[in-house]
């Protein structure tokens, strides 16, 4: 069967060797956590604890402050030491509270429900809620916000998100492999919520072993299927997974729901099963570190809050040229200098490029139109005219060629052969035409 | 505690972090390569005269790179390739017999003032290789059509000029092809090969097309451009090219002849000047087959491949910003 895919991408190395075939090891909890009040896009929290209070695993110390927000719950039991605020990989100051390990890993009191399946939609959706679940594939979208779709645009199918496009990462591919059934249980209280009776599992065909495993789960499970997709780069975007998947055109500027789809990520499908079946909150997710810069790859479970240094250390340390490292993967991470920010529900790997992995970007030429970005963007876009523009103060140009339609994958600068910083040129465009 | 002793160096950039290993120079150093084989053609018939004269082109080239960087204060791109390729494609286009100095002003015009006073690689409207002998053949009409016969610099004759095909076509018809060269077998055999009056790197067919094959393997370039181009050039001279009516030309002598392979794989399909959307590019290489046909079959020249590109070099910015790509979900029914 021919492999499912959309037009246009790129085809980066996709080094996952490094990491793929290390089994989910559970990273024990550190000393000290760090737990972000805003791991979200939408509002923060606001905490509900204070110094001093002691908490326990999984107990509520972040409450959501509106509709698009997410409630954040403590990893570890221990003792409140401060809120303070630290600066996250963006660049932004968020509030965060710092939890002092007790070690005894006492649970708060979790609802159990054996018979999950029997609840109704609106109850489940309420556990998801506030269990504190997000996109866990890095957009970090309240989940609960993407199943609350408007009457009017009625959603008939459920897609989970196993394409794991970005080179490097296996945390998705390792969750599929080892906790298949998980996953599919997690797509039954999707589909329940949303009413639909239709789900699929999208997995790139480098991941055979994952493909197999899930194949199996989803046997016997009607309505269900799983579907082979080409490895390419963004692949496991929502607009270009719809489109491989169904063939359904999301509308420029429009959303997944437009066309009756609603998306998630793997990780987020076992975080919705846990939430439903044992009441558990997001307190802990699987974080691929990986890169020549570390010793050991590997797929640790790592409580949200822990400093990337103990991940980091876990696997062996760094290697003696570390060069960059980055929180996600490399074509839309985020690097950083600081090695104790803490694992957030969006971080989904810590990715240590070596001094031989590295590219210096600060150099770039003048655009020789060659048009590999335009046939590289899975959107459909000129980046080389949208750059040009750009570089030259022309903002108000970039909107004939619809700058607004770019989610920013880093695909035309990928594949740029004067090495021109284009994704960074088009944001810049993009904030001065808001402006 | 660090976990590592130069943890403090490490460089923070916005993503994305990896970069695909296809660079300007690399793309340009190996158009280059697959110029090699119509080059060696072009010394294998012409002689030492071919290597002296690309020579004098590409130093030119990079002489006048050089100056006009130098003059304007701007990074020196000698090594980027490009005003290599420049010099070496406009030495391809010269006919051995050139005098020395027109390589040298040709070249200043096609990379000084085509391309540097443009605003340099990426800028230029104009194909600066082909602006270079336009200048040349206008300004020295004689000189840049004094064909010399192949072969002749190699068996020790003195070389005897003559007419290229297309003109012999153009003055006296396909009879008189037929007469110099035998048979239409004959004809077609060494047309693919080379053995014929022409410029120095244009008349080796079959070379020019293994080149152009690696550079399409590569990915380099698209077929969009050359098979546009070609089959619109075949199509019509099939049509228009006969003396005995409609549907009576021979196009497998007109896709042979002239610099029409080393137009359409190597000149009309320059990224700077010609359409970056794959559907404009069909549109230039109509275009440019359309103004080749009609230069070679009614206007004063024999051969019409480099003003059709010029020409469509104009088009090149309009039919991107006209055509331009097509947003992904944008005009389109919604499919449920």
């Amino acid at each position: 069967m021919a492999l499912l895919t959309f037009k246009g991408g790129v085809h980066p190395p996709h080094h996952k060797e490094l990491s793929a075939g290390a089994e989910i090891r559970e990273l024990p909890a550190p000393k000290l956590l760090y737990i972000p009040l805003s791991q979200h896009i939408g509002a923060p929290c606001n905490a509900v604890v204070e110094a001093g209070q002691e908490v326990k695993r999984g107990e509520l110390i972040g409450e959501p402050t509106g509709f698009v927000s997410s409630p954040v719950h403590s990893s570890v039991s221990g003792t409140v030491k401060e809120i303070t605020t630290i600066t996250n990989p963006m660049g932004r100051t968020v509030p965060a509270v710092v939890i002092e390990n007790d070690g005894r890993d006492e649970w708060a009191p979790l609802k159990d429900t054996p018979e999950y399946m029997n609840l109704s939609p609106e109850e489940l959706k309420e556990k998801i809620k506030d269990a504190g679940i997000v996109g866990m594939g890095g957009a970090t979208f309240p989940t609960h916000v993407k199943l609350s779709p408007p009457k009017e645009k009625p959603v008939d199918v459920v897609i989970i998100n196993g394409a794991e496009c970005e080179p490097y990462l296996t945390a998705d591919h390792r969750l599929m492999v080892e906790r298949p059934e998980d996953v599919i249980e997690g797509l039954k209280i999707l589909m329940r919520v949303l009413g639909v009776s239709k789900g699929h599992v999208g997995i790139e065909s480098n991941k055979p072993d994952a493909i197999e495993k899930m194949k199996a789960a989803a046997s016997g499970e009607p309505g269900i299927e799983v579907n082979v997709l080409e490895v390419k780069y963004p692949q496991g975007a929502e607009k270009m997974l719809i489109k491989a998947i169904l063939d359904r055109d999301v509308p420029a500027g429009g959303l997944p729901m437009d066309v009756g789809v609603v998306v998630q990520n793997v990780g987020t499908a076992v975080a919705i099963y846990e939430a439903c079946r044992y009441g558990k909150p997001l307190i802990e997710r699987v974080v691929t570190v990986t890169g020549e810069g570390v010793k050991n790859p590997s797929n640790l479970l790592a409580r949200i809050g822990t400093p990337i240094r103990e991940l980091i250390e876990d696997c062996g340390g760094l290697t003696d040229s570390p060069k960059k490292v980055i929180l996600g993967g490399p074509m839309m991470g985020f690097a950083t200098f600081d090695l104790d920010l803490p694992v957030t529900k969006g971080t989904s790997g810590v990715l240590v490029l070596s001094e031989r992995e590295y590219v210096d970007s600060e150099k770039f030429g003048p655009c020789i139109r060659c048009g590999r970005c335009i046939d590289a963007c899975p959107m459909g876009l000129m980046p080389s005219m949208l750059s040009i523009f750009a570089e030259k103060g022309h903002y108000e140009d970039t909107k004939e060629y619809n700058i607004f339609d770019c989610f920013e994958c880093g695909t035309c600068t990928y594949v740029c052969p004067a090495k021109r910083p284009i994704v960074q040129l088009i944001r810049l465009a993009k904030s001065m035409v808001k402006r | 505690m660090a976990v590592a002793k130069n943890e403090h160096e490490l460089v923070v950039t916005v993503s994305p972090h990896i970069r695909s290993d296809v660079t300007v120079n690399r793309i340009m150093w190996t158009v280059t390569l697959s110029l090699l084989p119509a080059f060696v053609m072009g010394v294998y018939y012409f002689g030492p005269r071919a290597i002296y004269i690309t020579a004098l082109c590409i130093a030119g080239s990079l002489f006048s790179e050089w100056l006009v960087e130098k003059m304007t204060s701007r990074e020196l791109t000698l090594g980027d390739g490009s005003a290599f390729l420049t010099g070496l494609l406009l030495g391809m286009n010269m006919p051995a017999t050139i005098p020395f100095y027109i390589p040298l002003v040709s070249s200043f015009v096609a990379v000084a003032i085509t391309k540097q006073l443009f605003g340099g690689l990426g800028y230029n409207i104009f194909n600066p290789a082909l602006i270079g002998r336009a200048f040349a053949l206008i300004t020295w009409p004689r000189a840049m059509t004094n064909w010399m016969e192949p072969t002749a610099a190699f068996v020790g004759l003195d070389a005897k000029t003559t007419a290229t095909p297309l003109g012999l076509l153009k003055e006296e018809g396909m009879h008189k092809l037929l007469e110099v060269f035998g048979d239409k077998m004959n004809l077609y055999t060494q047309l693919l090969i080379g053995h014929r009056a022409g410029s120095l790197g244009e008349v080796s067919a079959i070379a020019i097309i293994i080149g152009g094959l690696f550079l399409l393997y590569k990915k380099y370039i698209s077929w969009h451009i050359p098979v546009s181009f070609l089959a619109t050039v075949a199509v019509f001279a099939w049509i228009f090219g006969g003396k005995e009516g409609f549907f009576t030309g021979d196009p497998i002598v007109h896709l042979l002849s002239g610099g029409l392979m080393l137009g359409a794989f190597f000149m009309a399909t320059d990224y700077v000047t010609c359409p970056s959307i794959r559907r404009g590019q069909i549109v230039f290489g109509i275009g440019c087959g359309l103004l080749t046909i009609l230069i070679r079959l009614k206007a004063g020249y024999p051969e019409g491949v480099m003003f059709a590109i010029l020409l469509m070099n104009c088009f090149s910015p309009l039919i991107d910003r006209s055509m331009k790509s097509k947003v992904f979900g944008a005009r389109r029914e919604v499919k449920k």
